[in-house]
């Protein structure tokens, strides 16, 4: 099912059932919350309560649950699923029809707006979820809330790099960049990169072996990356192809160099980029 | 009579420990990152931040400091921006957008050392 689909499913279901507050507004619960705000409006020590508390009279408590028909438990459930697994809240609207008083209790339903979405924002791509809580006492509408939540995936984090598949025929190569040395694989006479399987002429039997590379070569072809973003990196950034004293041709960043400056035929050497203890990628100087 | 453009008087707070963690108890938030440091920082906060309910609050605390006890708040629309975290400085500044009868919308804004922390309207009714 896709998010559009159950989020029509539970807006459906329309509001849940009504949950009572825990307590009736009672002056302690606001003695405490003038207290903590520094509200020193007399109205709410004679029986008053502030308009902005609430929400908090039907407020979960330290070992609350969601009840099992609460829409945005459903809707964040289903967003959870489709990997939308962060949340923050970006918009609360209260309407008081009237204020309340000592001794009223009140109770709270919830239904589900609108789940608007996948949207590109600043935390990642995520969904807007929508969700409208009724105040009652009684039958009675008391005050009303549109409460906006961003669900969303955060993107990977800009420190950590992408990272290579090492397979058995290219965990040389990279034992080679963890050691400083740029491998090349060895087929006979033939020098092959990437390193693949099999030997050119498809022998089955071939077995490889390598060859350390001088690490000397020249920029056979180029690009510049400007974006869009690529973790671990700061834009822009230059990607060489290099064809190196060998005759073999890799790919690698060209680091240091003003991309201006970056031309075919520019002498490069190899250098390594240590990301972790696992992974040392290979890379281009501007040879000087 | 209060007319468009007004400006309110400016409410600051200081946004201790003590005060993000009183504020999110007596708004009955027991959210970790509103009251353990070091949840908050595990999951990827500074340290523990004020709770929305709080937000709504001391946008209404602000309003009515300057609107008087006994005008009526009506509706209190907010928008969150950046977290406040503790150690922050949280100074509300607002103006009054518009005047109908007794009806007053007032545009108001919480900014901390990180930016514009809340934004939002609130719709009072001014006492006779």
């Amino acid at each position: 099912m896709s998010v559009e689909e159950a989020a029509a499913r539970i807006r459906a279901q329309g509001e849940s059932s009504r949950r009572l507050a825990r307590d009736p507004v009672n002056q302690a619960m606001i003695n405490n919350w003038v207290e903590a705000i520094g509200d020193a409006n007399p109205r709410y020590a004679e029986g008053v309560a502030p308009p902005a508390m609430v929400q908090v009279w039907t407020m979960n408590g330290l070992h609350g649950q969601r009840a099992a028909d609460d829409p945005l438990g459903a809707m964040m459930a289903v967003l959870d699923e489709a990997g939308y697994t962060s949340v923050v809240a970006t918009n609360s609207e209260q309407t008081y029809h009237r204020y309340l008083r000592v001794g009223e209790h009140v109770s709270a339903s919830t239904a589900l707006e609108s789940v608007v979405g996948p949207k590109r924002t600043a935390l990642g791509e995520g969904w807007f979820v929508t969700t409208r809580t009724s105040w009652y006492v009684g039958d009675e509408l008391v005050a009303d809330m549109l409460f906006r939540v961003l669900k969303f995936a955060p993107p990977p984090s800009a420190r950590g790099a992408l990272r290579p598949v090492i397979s058995r025929d290219t965990e040389f190569f990279w034992e080679g960049t963890k050691a400083g040395e740029l491998r090349i694989q060895r087929w006979g006479d033939v020098l092959r990169h990437p390193p693949g399987p099999m030997p050119p002429d498809g022998d089955l039997d071939a077995k490889p072996d390598w060859v350390v590379a001088s690490g000397r070569g020249t920029v056979h072809s180029y690009v510049v990356h400007h974006r869009p973003a690529v973790p671990g990196k700061q834009l822009p950034f230059v990607i060489a192809l290099v064809e190196l004293e060998e005759g073999v041709r890799m790919l690698g960043e060209l680091v240091g160099a003003d991309p201006a400056e970056v031309h075919i035929g520019l002498p490069v050497t190899a250098t390594f980029l240590k990301v972790d203890d696992d992974l040392t990628l290979p890379a281009w100087r501007v040879a000087r | 009579m209060t007319a468009a453009g007004t400006e309110l008087p400016e409410l600051v707070f200081d946004v201790t420990p003590t005060f993000v963690i009183s504020t999110a108890l007596a708004t009955r938030d027991f959210q970790d990152v509103h009251h353990d440091r070091d949840a908050a920082v595990a999951r990827g906060s500074k340290d523990i931040f004020l709770n929305i309910l709080t937000d709504t609050g001391l946008v209404q605390r602000f309003v009515t400091d300057w609107a008087g006890p006994d005008a009526l708040v009506r509706s209190i629309k907010i928008k969150l921006g950046v977290p406040c975290y503790a150690g922050d400085r949280l100074v509300f500044t607002g103006r009054v957008a518009s005047v109908e009868g007794r009806v007053a919308v007032v545009e108001v804004t919480g900014t901390g050392q990180l930016g514009a922390h809340v934004s939002g309207t609130v719709t009072v009714e001014l006492a006779a």
